[in-house]
Protein backbone atom coordinates (compact mmCIF):
# COMPACT_ATOMS: atom_id res chain seq x y z
CA UNK A 1 0.00 0.00 0.00
CA UNK A 2 3.30 2.33 0.62
CA UNK A 3 3.95 1.81 -2.67
CA UNK A 4 1.03 2.80 -4.04
CA UNK A 5 0.60 5.84 -1.87
CA UNK A 6 3.95 6.83 -3.22
CA UNK A 7 3.16 6.37 -6.53
CA UNK A 8 -0.13 8.61 -6.48
CA UNK A 9 1.19 11.64 -3.96
CA UNK A 10 3.49 11.42 -6.80
CA UNK A 11 0.91 12.25 -9.14
CA UNK A 12 -0.68 15.06 -7.04
CA UNK A 13 1.58 15.39 -3.74
CA UNK A 14 -1.32 18.12 -2.48
CA UNK A 15 -3.91 15.35 -2.49
CA UNK A 16 -4.14 13.09 0.81
CA UNK A 17 -4.94 9.72 -1.03
CA UNK A 18 -5.09 7.71 2.27
CA UNK A 19 -8.53 8.85 2.74
CA UNK A 20 -9.98 10.69 -0.30
CA UNK A 21 -12.46 8.18 -2.20
CA UNK A 22 -13.66 10.38 -5.02
CA UNK A 23 -10.58 10.51 -7.11
CA UNK A 24 -12.22 10.23 -10.06
CA UNK A 25 -15.62 11.53 -9.72
CA UNK A 26 -14.15 14.79 -8.19
CA UNK A 27 -12.04 15.42 -11.33
CA UNK A 28 -8.59 14.89 -9.14
CA UNK A 29 -6.87 11.97 -11.59
CA UNK A 30 -7.13 13.10 -15.44
CA UNK A 31 -7.10 10.85 -18.68
CA UNK A 32 -2.96 11.16 -18.37
CA UNK A 33 -2.94 10.02 -14.43
CA UNK A 34 -4.72 7.18 -15.72
CA UNK A 35 -2.21 6.19 -18.19
CA UNK A 36 0.55 6.83 -15.66
CA UNK A 37 -1.20 4.47 -13.03
CA UNK A 38 -1.23 1.83 -15.39
CA UNK A 39 2.13 1.87 -16.41
CA UNK A 40 3.09 2.62 -13.00
CA UNK A 41 1.97 -0.37 -11.37
CA UNK A 42 2.96 -2.59 -13.93
CA UNK A 43 6.47 -1.53 -13.17
CA UNK A 44 5.81 -1.82 -9.28
CA UNK A 45 3.85 -4.82 -8.85
CA UNK A 46 4.34 -6.50 -11.57
CA UNK A 47 0.77 -6.84 -12.76
CA UNK A 48 -1.12 -5.63 -16.37
CA UNK A 49 -4.44 -4.22 -15.35
CA UNK A 50 -6.84 -4.60 -18.49
CA UNK A 51 -8.85 -2.36 -20.19
CA UNK A 52 -11.90 -3.72 -18.88
CA UNK A 53 -10.56 -3.67 -15.17
CA UNK A 54 -9.90 0.49 -16.29
CA UNK A 55 -12.84 2.00 -14.72
CA UNK A 56 -13.71 4.80 -12.16
CA UNK A 57 -14.77 2.56 -9.70
CA UNK A 58 -11.58 1.13 -9.27
CA UNK A 59 -9.54 4.55 -9.54
CA UNK A 60 -11.82 6.31 -7.05
CA UNK A 61 -9.61 5.20 -3.84
CA UNK A 62 -6.11 4.22 -3.01
CA UNK A 63 -8.08 1.21 -1.12
CA UNK A 64 -10.14 0.00 -4.46
CA UNK A 65 -6.77 0.28 -6.76
CA UNK A 66 -4.92 -1.92 -4.20
CA UNK A 67 -7.47 -4.57 -3.90
CA UNK A 68 -7.70 -4.14 -7.98
CA UNK A 69 -3.80 -4.89 -7.57
CA UNK A 70 -4.36 -7.22 -4.99
CA UNK A 71 -6.90 -9.48 -6.84
CA UNK A 72 -5.25 -9.65 -10.14
CA UNK A 73 -1.86 -10.67 -8.89
CA UNK A 74 -3.53 -13.77 -7.15
CA UNK A 75 -4.62 -14.63 -10.89
CA UNK B 1 -28.30 32.49 -50.87
CA UNK B 2 -27.65 30.78 -47.86
CA UNK B 3 -26.06 34.52 -45.91
CA UNK B 4 -27.03 33.29 -42.01
CA UNK B 5 -25.65 30.04 -39.88
CA UNK B 6 -29.30 30.17 -38.44
CA UNK B 7 -31.06 29.54 -41.08
CA UNK B 8 -29.88 26.19 -40.50
CA UNK B 9 -31.49 26.29 -37.29
CA UNK B 10 -34.61 27.40 -38.35
CA UNK B 11 -35.09 25.43 -41.29
CA UNK B 12 -34.15 21.80 -39.58
CA UNK B 13 -36.53 22.97 -36.58
CA UNK B 14 -39.18 23.49 -38.71
CA UNK B 15 -38.97 20.18 -40.43
CA UNK B 16 -37.45 17.97 -37.50
CA UNK B 17 -39.10 20.10 -34.41
CA UNK B 18 -39.51 17.23 -31.97
CA UNK B 19 -36.08 15.50 -32.96
CA UNK B 20 -33.30 15.37 -30.39
CA UNK B 21 -30.40 17.83 -31.79
CA UNK B 22 -27.53 17.82 -28.77
CA UNK B 23 -27.61 15.85 -25.75
CA UNK B 24 -25.49 14.58 -22.98
CA UNK B 25 -26.91 11.42 -22.79
CA UNK B 26 -29.16 12.55 -19.56
CA UNK B 27 -30.34 15.67 -20.60
CA UNK B 28 -30.86 17.01 -24.42
CA UNK B 29 -32.96 19.49 -26.26
CA UNK B 30 -34.83 19.08 -29.48
CA UNK B 31 -34.06 21.31 -32.09
CA UNK B 32 -37.14 23.63 -31.73
CA UNK B 33 -36.03 23.62 -27.76
CA UNK B 34 -33.04 24.69 -29.26
CA UNK B 35 -34.20 27.36 -31.84
CA UNK B 36 -37.09 28.82 -29.39
CA UNK B 37 -34.52 29.23 -26.33
CA UNK B 38 -31.88 30.66 -28.75
CA UNK B 39 -34.93 33.39 -29.95
CA UNK B 40 -35.39 34.47 -26.84
CA UNK B 41 -31.71 35.00 -26.20
CA UNK B 42 -31.28 37.02 -29.43
CA UNK B 43 -34.39 38.82 -28.64
CA UNK B 44 -33.41 39.97 -25.07
CA UNK B 45 -29.97 40.95 -26.00
CA UNK B 46 -31.39 42.82 -29.00
CA UNK B 47 -34.07 44.67 -27.15
CA UNK B 48 -31.24 46.29 -25.25
CA UNK B 49 -29.35 47.32 -28.34
CA UNK B 50 -25.88 44.99 -27.94
CA UNK B 51 -25.44 44.56 -31.43
CA UNK B 52 -22.03 43.47 -32.89
CA UNK B 53 -20.74 43.08 -29.52
CA UNK B 54 -19.24 39.91 -28.24
CA UNK B 55 -21.02 37.74 -25.66
CA UNK B 56 -19.19 36.18 -23.44
CA UNK B 57 -20.84 32.85 -22.69
CA UNK B 58 -19.33 30.92 -19.53
CA UNK B 59 -21.42 27.96 -19.32
CA UNK B 60 -20.46 23.75 -18.72
CA UNK B 61 -20.54 21.69 -21.73
CA UNK B 62 -24.51 21.13 -22.51
CA UNK B 63 -27.00 21.54 -25.03
CA UNK B 64 -27.55 24.98 -23.21
CA UNK B 65 -24.45 26.41 -24.22
CA UNK B 66 -24.79 25.80 -27.67
CA UNK B 67 -28.38 27.03 -27.48
CA UNK B 68 -26.73 30.03 -26.03
CA UNK B 69 -24.17 30.80 -28.88
CA UNK B 70 -27.10 30.82 -31.57
CA UNK B 71 -28.96 33.30 -28.89
CA UNK B 72 -25.82 35.62 -29.65
CA UNK B 73 -25.88 35.40 -33.29
CA UNK B 74 -29.77 36.06 -32.60
CA UNK B 75 -28.79 39.67 -31.48
CA UNK B 76 -26.17 40.51 -34.51
CA UNK B 77 -23.45 39.66 -31.89
CA UNK B 78 -20.80 37.11 -31.34
CA UNK B 79 -20.11 35.19 -29.01
CA UNK B 80 -16.68 34.04 -27.16
CA UNK B 81 -16.96 30.82 -24.84
CA UNK B 82 -15.24 30.50 -21.59
CA UNK B 83 -14.75 27.16 -19.47
CA UNK B 84 -14.23 26.76 -15.75
CA UNK B 85 -10.89 24.51 -15.71
CA UNK B 86 -9.55 27.13 -18.35
CA UNK B 87 -6.58 28.48 -16.27
CA UNK B 88 -7.29 32.02 -14.96
CA UNK B 89 -4.47 33.94 -16.36
CA UNK B 90 -6.02 32.64 -19.94
CA UNK B 91 -9.32 33.46 -19.25
CA UNK B 92 -7.73 37.09 -17.86
CA UNK B 93 -6.21 37.09 -21.07
CA UNK B 94 -9.38 36.63 -23.07
CA UNK B 95 -12.07 39.22 -20.93
CA UNK B 96 -8.92 42.15 -21.18
CA UNK B 97 -9.04 41.55 -24.87
CA UNK B 98 -12.68 41.38 -25.26
CA UNK B 99 -13.78 43.66 -22.58
CA UNK B 100 -17.31 42.41 -22.60
CA UNK B 101 -20.24 44.39 -21.46
CA UNK B 102 -22.47 41.00 -20.61
CA UNK B 103 -21.40 37.60 -19.70
CA UNK B 104 -24.46 34.64 -19.90
CA UNK B 105 -23.73 31.74 -17.53
CA UNK B 106 -25.38 29.01 -16.34
CA UNK B 107 -26.28 28.29 -12.47
CA UNK B 108 -23.24 26.34 -11.84
CA UNK B 109 -20.25 29.29 -12.79
CA UNK B 110 -22.93 32.07 -11.58
CA UNK B 111 -20.20 32.34 -8.93
CA UNK B 112 -17.39 32.32 -10.97
CA UNK B 113 -18.73 34.65 -13.62
CA UNK B 114 -19.85 37.40 -10.97
CA UNK B 115 -16.50 36.55 -9.46
CA UNK B 116 -15.01 38.17 -12.38
CA UNK B 117 -15.69 41.74 -11.79
CA UNK B 118 -16.51 41.99 -15.52
CA UNK B 119 -19.79 43.22 -17.01
CA UNK B 120 -23.39 42.49 -16.55
CA UNK B 121 -23.84 38.70 -15.82
CA UNK B 122 -27.37 37.52 -16.82
CA UNK B 123 -28.33 33.69 -16.25
CA UNK B 124 -29.25 31.42 -18.51
CA UNK B 125 -32.77 29.94 -17.38
CA UNK B 126 -33.77 33.51 -16.75
CA UNK B 127 -33.75 34.54 -20.25
CA UNK B 128 -34.08 31.44 -22.29
CA UNK B 129 -37.65 30.84 -21.52
CA UNK B 130 -38.92 34.22 -21.70
CA UNK B 131 -40.27 36.18 -24.70
CA UNK B 132 -39.12 35.80 -28.54
CA UNK B 133 -40.18 39.44 -30.34
CA UNK B 134 -40.16 38.40 -33.80
CA UNK B 135 -40.12 41.76 -35.11
CA UNK B 136 -36.87 42.92 -32.60
CA UNK B 137 -35.23 39.60 -34.61
CA UNK B 138 -36.41 40.83 -38.06
CA UNK B 139 -34.53 44.00 -38.00
CA UNK B 140 -31.06 42.39 -36.77
CA UNK B 141 -31.79 39.72 -39.29
CA UNK B 142 -32.30 42.40 -42.07
CA UNK B 143 -28.79 44.23 -40.65
CA UNK B 144 -27.04 41.01 -40.41
CA UNK B 145 -24.61 40.37 -43.77
CA UNK B 146 -22.55 37.36 -44.18
CA UNK B 147 -19.43 39.14 -43.04
CA UNK B 148 -20.40 39.64 -39.89
CA UNK B 149 -18.30 37.91 -37.10
CA UNK B 150 -20.00 35.32 -34.99
CA UNK B 151 -17.32 34.19 -32.64
CA UNK B 152 -13.95 34.75 -31.50
CA UNK B 153 -12.32 31.04 -30.79
CA UNK B 154 -9.02 32.20 -28.89
CA UNK B 155 -6.16 29.42 -29.85
CA UNK B 156 -3.08 28.45 -27.29
CA UNK B 157 -0.52 30.65 -29.33
CA UNK B 158 2.82 29.39 -28.67
CA UNK B 159 4.20 32.14 -26.79
CA UNK B 160 1.02 32.16 -24.38
CA UNK B 161 -0.71 35.19 -25.07
CA UNK B 162 -4.39 33.86 -26.82
CA UNK B 163 -4.96 35.20 -30.16
CA UNK B 164 -8.42 35.64 -30.41
CA UNK B 165 -9.60 34.05 -34.64
CA UNK B 166 -12.45 36.46 -35.37
CA UNK B 167 -14.71 33.75 -37.68
CA UNK B 168 -17.89 35.64 -39.64
CA UNK B 169 -21.21 33.44 -41.34
CA UNK B 170 -19.52 33.22 -44.82
CA UNK B 171 -16.76 31.30 -43.84
CA UNK B 172 -18.58 28.82 -41.21
CA UNK B 173 -21.32 28.08 -44.19
CA UNK B 174 -18.68 27.24 -46.36
CA UNK B 175 -17.01 25.02 -44.13
CA UNK B 176 -20.29 23.30 -43.00
CA UNK B 177 -21.03 22.55 -46.80
CA UNK B 178 -17.01 21.62 -47.57
CA UNK B 179 -16.86 19.39 -45.03
CA UNK B 180 -20.34 17.49 -45.17
CA UNK B 181 -19.84 16.83 -48.66
CA UNK B 182 -16.48 15.09 -48.41
CA UNK B 183 -17.60 12.95 -45.11
CA UNK B 184 -20.87 12.55 -46.09
CA UNK B 185 -22.74 13.55 -43.25
CA UNK B 186 -26.65 13.09 -43.31
CA UNK B 187 -29.92 13.06 -41.00
CA UNK B 188 -28.91 9.59 -39.63
CA UNK B 189 -25.56 11.20 -38.50
CA UNK B 190 -25.02 10.78 -34.51
CA UNK B 191 -22.01 12.36 -33.53
CA UNK B 192 -19.99 12.39 -30.00
CA UNK B 193 -17.86 15.18 -29.47
CA UNK B 194 -15.01 14.99 -27.82
CA UNK B 195 -13.37 18.72 -28.11
CA UNK B 196 -14.02 22.09 -26.25
CA UNK B 197 -16.77 24.20 -26.96
CA UNK B 198 -14.27 27.00 -26.27
CA UNK B 199 -12.40 26.05 -29.59
CA UNK B 200 -13.75 25.96 -33.64
CA UNK B 201 -13.10 22.18 -33.18
CA UNK B 202 -17.18 20.98 -32.00
CA UNK B 203 -18.03 23.18 -35.44
CA UNK B 204 -17.63 19.90 -37.03
CA UNK B 205 -20.17 18.35 -35.12
CA UNK B 206 -22.64 21.55 -34.16
CA UNK B 207 -22.82 22.89 -37.92
CA UNK B 208 -23.83 19.48 -39.56
CA UNK B 209 -26.34 18.51 -36.76
CA UNK B 210 -28.30 21.81 -37.52
CA UNK B 211 -27.60 21.59 -41.12
CA UNK B 212 -28.83 18.15 -41.87
CA UNK B 213 -30.85 17.44 -38.69
CA UNK B 214 -28.56 15.18 -37.30
CA UNK B 215 -27.53 14.47 -33.49
CA UNK B 216 -24.43 15.11 -31.72
CA UNK B 217 -23.93 13.73 -27.98
CA UNK B 218 -21.58 15.63 -25.77
CA UNK B 219 -19.26 13.06 -24.54
CA UNK B 220 -18.38 13.44 -20.55
CA UNK B 221 -14.48 14.26 -20.32
CA UNK B 222 -14.10 12.19 -17.67
CA UNK B 223 -14.97 8.82 -20.16
CA UNK B 224 -11.94 9.74 -22.27
CA UNK B 225 -10.42 8.50 -19.03
CA UNK B 226 -11.72 5.19 -19.12
CA UNK B 227 -12.00 3.60 -22.77
CA UNK B 228 -13.85 1.02 -22.11
CA UNK B 229 -16.88 2.90 -20.36
CA UNK B 230 -16.02 5.43 -23.35
CA UNK B 231 -17.36 2.38 -26.26
CA UNK B 232 -19.91 1.48 -23.92
CA UNK B 233 -21.19 4.77 -23.90
CA UNK B 234 -20.86 5.45 -27.63
CA UNK B 235 -22.84 2.00 -28.13
CA UNK B 236 -25.49 2.82 -25.66
CA UNK B 237 -26.51 6.21 -28.10
CA UNK B 238 -25.55 4.32 -31.31
CA UNK B 239 -22.87 6.64 -32.70
CA UNK B 240 -22.08 6.31 -36.31
CA UNK B 241 -19.55 9.00 -36.38
CA UNK B 242 -16.88 10.84 -34.60
CA UNK B 243 -14.21 13.59 -35.39
CA UNK B 244 -11.67 13.60 -32.52
CA UNK B 245 -8.59 14.65 -31.96
CA UNK B 246 -5.89 12.18 -32.41
CA UNK B 247 -4.52 11.93 -28.65
CA UNK B 248 -7.99 10.39 -27.43
CA UNK B 249 -8.46 7.63 -30.17
CA UNK B 250 -4.43 6.73 -28.86
CA UNK B 251 -5.98 7.01 -25.26
CA UNK B 252 -8.86 3.85 -26.09
CA UNK B 253 -6.27 1.82 -28.42
CA UNK B 254 -3.02 2.00 -25.94
CA UNK B 255 -4.95 0.58 -22.72
CA UNK B 256 -5.79 -2.71 -25.07
CA UNK B 257 -9.65 -1.95 -24.93
CA UNK B 258 -10.04 -2.47 -28.66
CA UNK B 259 -9.60 -5.93 -27.92
CA UNK B 260 -12.34 -5.75 -25.30
CA UNK B 261 -15.25 -3.98 -27.14
CA UNK B 262 -15.99 -2.89 -30.43
CA UNK B 263 -17.66 0.83 -30.69
CA UNK B 264 -20.00 -1.20 -33.31
CA UNK B 265 -22.04 1.55 -34.48
CA UNK B 266 -19.02 3.51 -35.84
CA UNK B 267 -19.04 3.90 -39.56
CA UNK B 268 -17.34 7.19 -39.95
CA UNK B 269 -13.79 8.05 -38.19
CA UNK B 270 -12.54 11.26 -38.79
CA UNK B 271 -9.38 12.70 -36.79
CA UNK B 272 -6.88 15.66 -36.72
CA UNK B 273 -4.77 17.98 -35.47
CA UNK B 274 -2.10 15.66 -34.86
CA UNK B 275 0.18 13.26 -36.55
CA UNK B 276 -1.45 9.68 -35.64
CA UNK B 277 1.45 7.39 -34.71
CA UNK B 278 1.18 4.85 -37.38
CA UNK B 279 0.99 1.28 -34.94
CA UNK B 280 -1.93 3.08 -33.08
CA UNK B 281 -3.75 3.98 -36.53
CA UNK B 282 -3.50 -0.10 -37.89
CA UNK B 283 -4.68 -0.85 -34.42
CA UNK B 284 -8.39 1.33 -35.04
CA UNK B 285 -8.40 -0.16 -39.16
CA UNK B 286 -7.78 -3.61 -37.53
CA UNK B 287 -10.70 -3.24 -35.31
CA UNK B 288 -13.37 -1.37 -37.51
CA UNK B 289 -12.34 -2.86 -41.17
CA UNK B 290 -15.65 -1.67 -42.70
CA UNK B 291 -15.42 1.80 -40.99
CA UNK B 292 -14.55 4.98 -43.50
CA UNK B 293 -11.34 6.77 -41.95
CA UNK B 294 -10.37 10.52 -42.47
CA UNK B 295 -7.68 12.34 -41.83
CA UNK B 296 -8.34 16.16 -41.37
CA UNK B 297 -5.98 18.65 -41.41
CA UNK B 298 -6.36 22.70 -40.98
CA UNK B 299 -5.74 25.53 -38.67
CA UNK B 300 -8.30 27.65 -36.77
CA UNK B 301 -7.71 30.69 -38.52
CA UNK B 302 -9.23 29.00 -41.80
CA UNK B 303 -12.00 28.29 -39.77
CA UNK B 304 -11.79 24.80 -39.06
CA UNK B 305 -10.24 21.91 -41.47
CA UNK B 306 -9.08 23.19 -44.71
CA UNK B 307 -8.05 19.20 -46.12
CA UNK B 308 -8.83 15.79 -45.51
CA UNK B 309 -7.37 12.27 -46.88
CA UNK B 310 -10.13 9.16 -47.34
CA UNK B 311 -8.33 6.39 -45.99
CA UNK B 312 -8.78 3.94 -49.14
CA UNK B 313 -5.65 2.85 -50.15
CA UNK B 314 -2.94 0.98 -47.87
CA UNK B 315 0.02 2.82 -46.67
CA UNK B 316 3.71 1.42 -47.28
CA UNK B 317 4.65 0.40 -43.60
CA UNK B 318 6.58 4.06 -42.92
CA UNK B 319 4.17 5.98 -44.92
CA UNK B 320 3.28 9.36 -43.09
CA UNK B 321 -0.78 9.63 -43.26
CA UNK B 322 -1.69 12.13 -45.67
CA UNK B 323 -3.61 15.75 -45.27
CA UNK B 324 -4.50 14.51 -48.75
CA UNK B 325 -6.78 16.89 -50.71
CA UNK B 326 -8.40 20.68 -50.15
CA UNK B 327 -12.01 20.65 -49.50
CA UNK B 328 -14.67 22.21 -52.38
CA UNK B 329 -13.87 25.80 -52.56
CA UNK B 330 -10.25 26.03 -51.01
CA UNK B 331 -6.97 26.24 -52.27
CA UNK B 332 -3.65 25.36 -51.06
CA UNK B 333 -0.56 27.61 -51.95
CA UNK B 334 2.66 25.23 -51.24
CA UNK B 335 5.16 28.27 -51.07
CA UNK B 336 8.74 28.32 -50.81
CA UNK B 337 10.64 30.76 -48.79
CA UNK B 338 11.00 32.67 -52.01
CA UNK B 339 7.32 32.77 -52.12
CA UNK B 340 7.44 30.84 -55.59
CA UNK B 341 4.97 27.51 -55.42
CA UNK B 342 6.75 24.85 -54.51
CA UNK B 343 7.87 21.95 -57.55
CA UNK B 344 6.66 18.50 -57.04
CA UNK B 345 8.49 16.81 -54.18
CA UNK B 346 9.96 19.79 -52.71
CA UNK B 347 8.78 21.39 -49.52
CA UNK B 348 6.73 24.61 -48.66
CA UNK B 349 4.73 26.58 -46.99
CA UNK B 350 1.04 25.10 -46.19
CA UNK B 351 -0.87 28.78 -46.62
CA UNK B 352 -4.51 29.12 -47.81
CA UNK B 353 -6.66 30.73 -50.40
CA UNK B 354 -10.83 31.33 -49.63
CA UNK B 355 -13.59 32.20 -48.26
CA UNK B 356 -12.01 29.75 -45.55
CA UNK B 357 -9.91 32.31 -44.40
CA UNK B 358 -11.83 34.40 -41.18
CA UNK B 359 -11.50 37.84 -40.58
CA UNK B 360 -8.49 37.62 -38.34
CA UNK B 361 -6.80 38.21 -35.15
CA UNK B 362 -9.02 40.15 -32.71
CA UNK B 363 -8.06 44.07 -31.75
CA UNK B 364 -4.42 42.26 -32.83
CA UNK B 365 -3.43 43.82 -35.99
CA UNK B 366 0.21 42.74 -36.13
CA UNK B 367 0.07 39.85 -35.55
CA UNK B 368 -2.60 39.82 -38.04
CA UNK B 369 -0.68 41.08 -40.74
CA UNK B 370 2.33 38.65 -39.81
CA UNK B 371 0.16 35.61 -41.25
CA UNK B 372 -3.10 36.70 -42.95
CA UNK B 373 -0.88 38.84 -45.82
CA UNK B 374 -1.65 39.70 -49.68
CA UNK B 375 -1.06 36.40 -51.65
CA UNK B 376 2.06 36.86 -53.11
CA UNK B 377 1.44 35.21 -56.70
CA UNK B 378 -1.00 37.54 -57.31
CA UNK B 379 0.19 41.48 -57.60
CA UNK B 380 -2.89 42.53 -59.73
CA UNK B 381 -5.38 43.31 -56.35
CA UNK B 382 -5.68 42.69 -52.89
CA UNK B 383 -6.19 38.97 -51.68
CA UNK B 384 -5.52 37.64 -48.47
CA UNK B 385 -3.97 34.59 -47.58
CA UNK B 386 -3.64 32.71 -44.38
CA UNK B 387 0.25 31.44 -43.98
CA UNK B 388 -0.40 28.30 -41.36
CA UNK B 389 3.20 28.16 -40.48
CA UNK B 390 3.45 24.25 -41.11
CA UNK B 391 5.65 22.73 -43.79
CA UNK B 392 4.17 20.24 -46.23
CA UNK B 393 4.88 18.80 -49.48
CA UNK B 394 2.92 16.31 -52.56
CA UNK B 395 3.74 12.57 -52.40
CA UNK B 396 3.74 10.93 -55.49
CA UNK B 397 -0.22 10.35 -55.69
CA UNK B 398 -0.27 14.40 -55.64
CA UNK B 399 -2.02 14.24 -51.87
CA UNK B 400 -0.12 17.10 -49.70
CA UNK B 401 1.49 15.54 -46.38
CA UNK B 402 2.56 17.49 -43.75
CA UNK B 403 6.07 17.52 -42.79
CA UNK B 404 6.23 20.00 -39.74
CA UNK B 405 5.81 23.42 -38.03
CA UNK B 406 7.98 26.04 -39.57
CA UNK B 407 9.32 26.30 -36.24
CA UNK B 408 10.26 22.91 -35.70
CA UNK B 409 12.56 23.20 -38.50
CA UNK B 410 15.98 23.90 -36.48
CA UNK B 411 19.62 25.06 -36.95
CA UNK B 412 21.83 23.28 -34.41
CA UNK B 413 25.66 22.78 -34.52
CA UNK B 414 25.46 24.14 -38.12
CA UNK B 415 23.21 21.66 -39.63
CA UNK B 416 19.48 21.97 -40.51
CA UNK B 417 17.22 19.91 -39.16
CA UNK B 418 14.09 18.18 -39.15
CA UNK B 419 12.62 17.93 -35.82
CA UNK B 420 10.04 15.71 -37.29
CA UNK B 421 12.42 13.33 -38.93
CA UNK B 422 13.93 12.41 -35.17
CA UNK B 423 10.00 12.01 -33.73
CA UNK B 424 9.34 9.37 -37.16
CA UNK B 425 12.46 7.68 -36.11
CA UNK B 426 11.41 7.32 -32.74
CA UNK B 427 7.82 6.05 -34.07
CA UNK B 428 9.75 3.29 -35.98
CA UNK B 429 10.42 1.63 -32.78
CA UNK B 430 8.29 -1.70 -31.44
CA UNK B 431 6.09 -0.71 -28.69
CA UNK B 432 6.39 3.68 -28.82
CA UNK B 433 3.06 4.38 -29.08
CA UNK B 434 4.04 8.46 -28.87
CA UNK B 435 6.91 10.73 -29.49
CA UNK B 436 7.08 14.61 -29.52
CA UNK B 437 10.71 16.28 -30.50
CA UNK B 438 11.57 19.44 -29.12
CA UNK B 439 14.20 22.13 -29.32
CA UNK B 440 15.01 24.11 -26.37
CA UNK B 441 16.67 27.14 -28.32
CA UNK B 442 18.28 28.98 -25.48
CA UNK B 443 20.32 25.50 -24.26
CA UNK B 444 20.71 24.41 -28.24
CA UNK B 445 19.79 21.18 -26.75
CA UNK B 446 17.07 18.50 -28.90
CA UNK B 447 14.80 16.92 -26.67
CA UNK B 448 12.74 13.88 -26.95
CA UNK B 449 10.25 12.71 -25.09
CA UNK B 450 8.55 9.42 -26.05
CA UNK B 451 5.85 7.27 -24.51
CA UNK B 452 6.98 2.82 -24.86
CA UNK B 453 7.94 -0.06 -23.93
CA UNK B 454 11.58 0.01 -24.15
CA UNK B 455 14.23 2.26 -21.99
CA UNK B 456 16.16 5.31 -22.83
CA UNK B 457 18.87 3.42 -23.06
CA UNK B 458 17.19 0.85 -26.01
CA UNK B 459 15.72 3.96 -27.55
CA UNK B 460 18.87 5.88 -27.31
CA UNK B 461 21.01 2.62 -29.03
CA UNK B 462 17.87 2.74 -32.16
CA UNK B 463 18.16 6.46 -32.71
CA UNK B 464 21.47 5.76 -33.50
CA UNK B 465 20.78 3.36 -36.42
CA UNK B 466 18.64 6.16 -38.25
CA UNK B 467 19.98 9.44 -36.62
CA UNK B 468 23.55 11.56 -37.30
CA UNK B 469 24.92 12.23 -34.25
CA UNK B 470 24.10 15.99 -34.87
CA UNK B 471 20.59 15.28 -34.31
CA UNK B 472 20.93 12.93 -31.84
CA UNK B 473 18.47 14.58 -28.69
CA UNK B 474 20.69 15.16 -25.93
CA UNK B 475 17.80 15.15 -23.47
CA UNK B 476 15.93 11.62 -23.83
CA UNK B 477 13.40 10.50 -21.67
CA UNK B 478 10.84 7.95 -21.72
CA UNK B 479 7.34 8.74 -20.38
CA UNK B 480 4.15 7.09 -18.95
CA UNK B 481 2.17 9.20 -20.74
CA UNK B 482 1.95 12.36 -22.80
CA UNK B 483 0.30 15.82 -21.11
CA UNK B 484 -2.15 17.10 -23.24
CA UNK B 485 -3.47 20.22 -23.85
CA UNK B 486 -7.13 21.64 -23.19
CA UNK B 487 -8.06 20.29 -26.57
CA UNK B 488 -6.54 16.97 -25.74
CA UNK B 489 -3.55 17.51 -27.84
CA UNK B 490 0.06 16.78 -27.03
CA UNK B 491 1.06 19.89 -24.94
CA UNK B 492 4.59 20.98 -26.13
CA UNK B 493 4.92 23.89 -23.95
CA UNK B 494 4.78 21.59 -21.03
CA UNK B 495 7.11 19.28 -22.45
CA UNK B 496 9.64 22.28 -23.44
CA UNK B 497 9.44 23.20 -20.06
CA UNK B 498 10.44 20.06 -18.86
CA UNK B 499 13.36 19.87 -21.31
CA UNK B 500 14.97 23.43 -20.11
CA UNK B 501 14.09 21.94 -16.47
CA UNK B 502 16.89 19.41 -17.15
CA UNK B 503 19.30 21.63 -18.33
Amino acid sequence: MEKLLEILSGLHPDVDFSTTTDLVDDGILDSLDIVTLVTEIHAEFDVTIPAEEIVPENFNSADALMALIEKLDEE
Amino acid sequence: MRKNILTYLEDTAARLPDKLAFSTGKEGMTFSEVQKGAAAIGSFLAKRSFYGEPVVIFMDKHPRTVTSFFGVIYAGCFYVCLDEKMPEARMRAILDSVCPRIILCDKKNQKAAEALGIGEVFLYDDIAGGEIDRDELLTVRRRQCDTDAIYVVFTSGSTGMPKGVVACHRSVIDYTDALSDALGFSEETVFANQTPLYFDAPLKELMPTLKFGATTYFVPKMLFSFPVRLIEYLNEYRINTVCWVVSAFVQISSLGALDTMIPRYLTKVAFGSEVFPRAQYDLWRKALPEAEFYNLYGPTEATGMSCYWRADRALATDEPIPVGVPFDNTDVLLLTEENTRAEQGEVGEICLRGTCVTLGYYRNPEKTAEVFTQNPLNSAYPEVIYRTGDIGRYNEHGELVFVCRKDSQIKHMGHRIELGEIESAALKQTGVSRACCLYDADGKRIALFFVGEISEAEMQQELSLYLPRYMMPAVLRSLDAMPLTDNGKIDRRKLLEWAKAEA
